[in-house]
């Protein structure tokens, strides 16, 4: 093996005025806003079922995973349906239009506040000439037990 | 040697051997002298070793190997069959069983096998003791090889059916860089061609190329020599081919014992024109195995089609074209007929399920020193796989409540002027759209007040109820949560855990449960279930802006009833249905709709059952009954409080399933 590091392709999209990156080997796809049927009795963040081409598919709004304020749709809004484990997910976002090529060693392990986003959630943070771009941990933020958690409190 | 392609079928046939072994062990416990029997067996249990050993698997090749042994005396009459001999041999089966198990879960099946073994070891020396030397064989000689008396008998019966014997000498070149694929490939013609008896050194160390250049075969063929050669020379990097015809070695020792025991195969023989004939019948009736996943891709397809069809359906409906109409009725039917063709596809026999039971009954019968005879009727019946698949626990659960608590010890039997001997029968028959499964057995059936006094004791019932339950209602009991309790484990139907998780495991797949039960003569449960748990039958309502699906198999019926009808007592909303006063519940509230219409002056009512009780469900609107495709939610959402599942609707909606099971408590 050669002592380059390895280079990772970032889709990176936007959730308020910070950038976030996941790598695009979790990515199924990236939709327009779908229909979405509600499920009841569910946390807040879940926004409900998509019928992802006859795959009944659940999202979760990002900004509200994160507790961020909630904002409208808008024209620009995006659904990034990631694959994890044996999980498919949407999740919501304002925008996701962009691609980089991201070098494994410029990767950083997050400073304790970053962003408005619980460290929890973040694998590490990424300098892109001027700008800053956010790695979500997709294990933490995807995880069930917190649905289950957040549900049972709901009740 | 990469043999995973391989596995899937191993692992097929693996079972498939397993349970003739298993079925002829049975067989021969009721009729010890019929060698037809221990024919069968013998021969599973020799495809099995084969099969083991090809695939490397090394104590399964041991364990088979001596069960064979063992078989092999009892083939030659120098064994009796004994019920010794049978526990043996089935808990050998079971070990088999097991570790095929382990194989088909990704484990590397090892398994502590030397117990069984010894045992097997044990009753096949109390006979015979000098056979044993024989045996062991010496690995690695040149020349003749030694065989053992298995092998021996093996080749003396080719000989007879005019089948050639050889030892090949196969010498692979001095440069050859991948022995084991070679001998993998040489293994792969000849295993065409005939069947390898033996080889020298053995399989495995073949396989893990611990041998030299050259290795020794022994081959049963109906090929000459020269053609054989032929096709092994065929293989690249192999130098010599070395055929030497075999002669049973022992041929004039063992005259006089083959003389003996030609008997009993020519008897097999004989009957052999008519088995054959029997197979030849059944092969006329052609299969292929086709993968499981193909099956449900073609099912995931069809559901698609299934939910466009509900949309052309819709769109005809609304054009109101005479063409299209026409034309999209008879799509409609032919679908439905492809609907009913992919379904038979996917079903498989009960068979698959009912076939451990009988191993299992025996064995429970003497922990509980009872005698009970287990009689299987349509075994053939067919059933979709993921019902199959789910069927086995409740079925294993009520079969041991009936052994266990239905049939009486033999003495008590026979003093209420019954049979020593209790029968449990285990039915299965298709009627209309579902399948039914019965268990009943001529045991005491269910005793009313003692059951009436547990569920008192354990608060199932109040003593108000108690009085104005019916007979079945007190049998079902047997079925409520809450009724078996911790303290009456014992080792067989107790385990801790009721009947009513027997209810739950068939309610779930959308099937129900009955008992009918008469004392002193015996109880018998019912299970009915969907043939499918794909494509379901459901009645479409809206609340708000939402739309719901109930399963139709939950439906009493509909109603629409005024506000004025709604009662309410002790702060629950109630209607009156039939005789009866039954709770309301407002799915508006319960799914916490939004924009739902509330209280409207006329409340559209969906009345739903759950085993004896019964609720109405209140929606907003109905819209009709409808077929659709049951999907889940993914594994992101687990164990959503009143909803199953979805399905997608022919305007590419997703409407969710409701769960009446869980919103009646």
């Amino acid at each position: 093996m050669s002592e380059v590091s390895k280079e990772i392709k970032v889709i990176v999209f936007r959730l308020q005025n910070e950038e976030y990156g996941v790598p695009i080997d979790y990515i199924g796809s990236i939709e327009r806003m779908l229909e979405i049927t509600r499920i009841p009795n569910t946390p807040k963040f879940i926004k409900g079922v998509i019928n992802l081409r006859g795959i009944v598919t659940p999202v979760i709004d990002l900004r509200e995973r994160f507790g961020m304020e909630t904002s409208e749709y808008s024209s620009r809004s995006r659904m990034i349906i990631v694959q994890i484990d044996d999980k498919e997910v949407g999740m919501i976002v304002d925008e996701a239009n962009d691609v980089v090529d991201l070098r494994e060693d410029a990767i950083e392990t997050p400073p304790e506040v970053i962003g408005s986003v619980d460290t929890d959630y973040v694998r590490g943070v990424a300098k892109l000439d001027d700008r800053l771009l956010i790695l979500l941990n997709l294990d933490r933020v995807l995880s069930n037990e917190e649905v289950s958690q957040l549900s049972a409190v709901e009740k | 040697m990469e043999t995973n392609q391989y596995l899937g079928i191993f692992i097929d046939e693996s079972n498939e051997n397993l349970q003739k072994v298993n079925d002829g062990l049975l067989d021969l416990e009721k009729d010890p002298t019929n060698m037809e029997h221990i024919e069968v067996i013998f021969r599973a249990a020799h495809t099995l070793k084969g099969m083991s050993a090809t695939m490397g698997y090394e104590d399964l090749t041991t364990l088979t190997h001596q069960m064979e042994d063992v078989l092999d005396l009892v083939r030659n009459g120098e064994l009796a069959v004994s019920a010794q001999l049978l526990d043996i041999l089935l808990n050998a089966v079971e070990k088999l069983e097991e570790m095929v198990g382990d194989i088909s879960a990704g484990g590397d099946g090892e398994s502590t096998i030397q117990p069984i073994l010894s045992q097997l070891k044990a009753i096949g020396e109390i006979e015979e003791s000098a056979d044993e030397a024989v045996t062991s064989t010496e690995d690695g000689v040149n020349g003749q090889l030694t065989l053992d008396s298995f092998e021996e008998t093996v080749i003396s019966q080719a000989n007879s059916e005019g089948l050639h014997t050889y030892q090949l000498t196969i010498q692979l070149t001095d440069d050859c860089l991948l022995k084991a694929a070679r001998v993998y490939m040489v293994f792969g013609i000849l295993e065409k061609e005939g069947e390898v008896i033996k080889s020298v050194p053995s399989v495995e160390t073949l396989e893990s190329e611990e041998f030299d250049h050259q290795f020794d075969v022994v081959f049963v063929t109906s090929v000459n020599e020269k053609e054989l050669k032929d096709k092994i020379m065929k293989v690249s990097e192999i130098k010599q081919v070395n055929i030497q015809p075999i002669k049973s070695v022992n041929d004039h020792e063992e005259t006089d014992n083959k003389e003996m025991d030609r008997t009993p195969r020519e008897q097999a023989s004989k009957e052999a024109p008519n088995n054959s004939d029997k197979k030849r019948k059944q092969s006329a009736n052609k299969t292929i195995r086709v993968n499981i996943d193909r099956l449900d891709a073609l099912m995931n397809l069809f559901e698609e089609l299934v939910i466009d069809r509900g949309r052309l359906e819709q769109i005809a409906s609304e054009m109101e074209h005479s063409d299209l109409t026409e034309t999209v009725g008879r799509m409609s039917r032919i679908s439905g007929d492809l609907q009913s063709i992919i379904l038979t596809m996917r079903m498989v026999p009960i068979e698959q399920v009912f076939n451990r039971f009988p191993r299992m009954v025996r064995q429970l019968a003497r922990e509980l020193q009872k005698d009970i005879q287990l009689d299987i009727e349509g075994a053939e019946t067919e059933l979709d796989r993921t019902v199959i698949d789910e069927i086995g626990d409740p079925l294993v659960h009520l079969i041991r409540n009936s052994l266990d608590h239905g049939i009486e010890m033999p003495e008590v039997r026979e003093k209420n002027g019954k049979n020593r001997q209790g029968h449990v029968l285990l039915k299965a028959y298709h009627s209309g759209n579902h399948v039914y499964v019965e268990i009943s057995d001529d045991g005491q059936g269910i005793n009313r007040e003692k059951v009436l006094n547990k569920a008192l004791e354990n608060q199932v019932v109040t003593p108000e109820q108690a009085n104005q339950l019916s007979d079945r209602q007190i049998d079902e009991l047997i079925l409520a949560s809450g009724f078996s309790t911790a303290d009456e484990v014992s080792d067989l139907s107790g385990r801790g855990v009721g009947l009513d998780v027997v209810k739950n495991t068939i309610e779930s797949l959308g099937g129900t449960i009955e008992i009918a039960s008469e004392e002193g003569k015996g109880t018998t449960f019912t299970i009915q279930l969907p043939l499918t748990l794909s494509i379901i039958s459901v009645m479409l309502s809206t609340v708000g802006s939402e739309t719901y699906a109930v399963p139709l198999s939950t439906i009493i019926e509909t109603a629409i009833i005024n506000q004025d009808e709604i009662v309410t007592i002790q702060g629950q909303k109630m209607m009156h249905f039939k005789e009866s006063v039954i709770p309301l519940i407002f799915l508006r509230e319960v799914l916490d709709v939004p924009d739902s219409n509330n209280a409207p002056d006329k409340e559209s009512v969906i009345i739903v059952r759950k085993g004896e009780q019964v609720a109405g469900l209140v929606v907003d609107s109905l819209i009709g009954q409808q077929e659709v495709v049951l999907k889940n939610l993914g594994n992101y959402l687990t164990s959503i409080f009143a909803i199953s599942g979805a399905t997608i609707l022919g305007d590419g909606e997703v409407a969710l399933i409701i769960d009446t099971h869980s919103l009646i408590k």
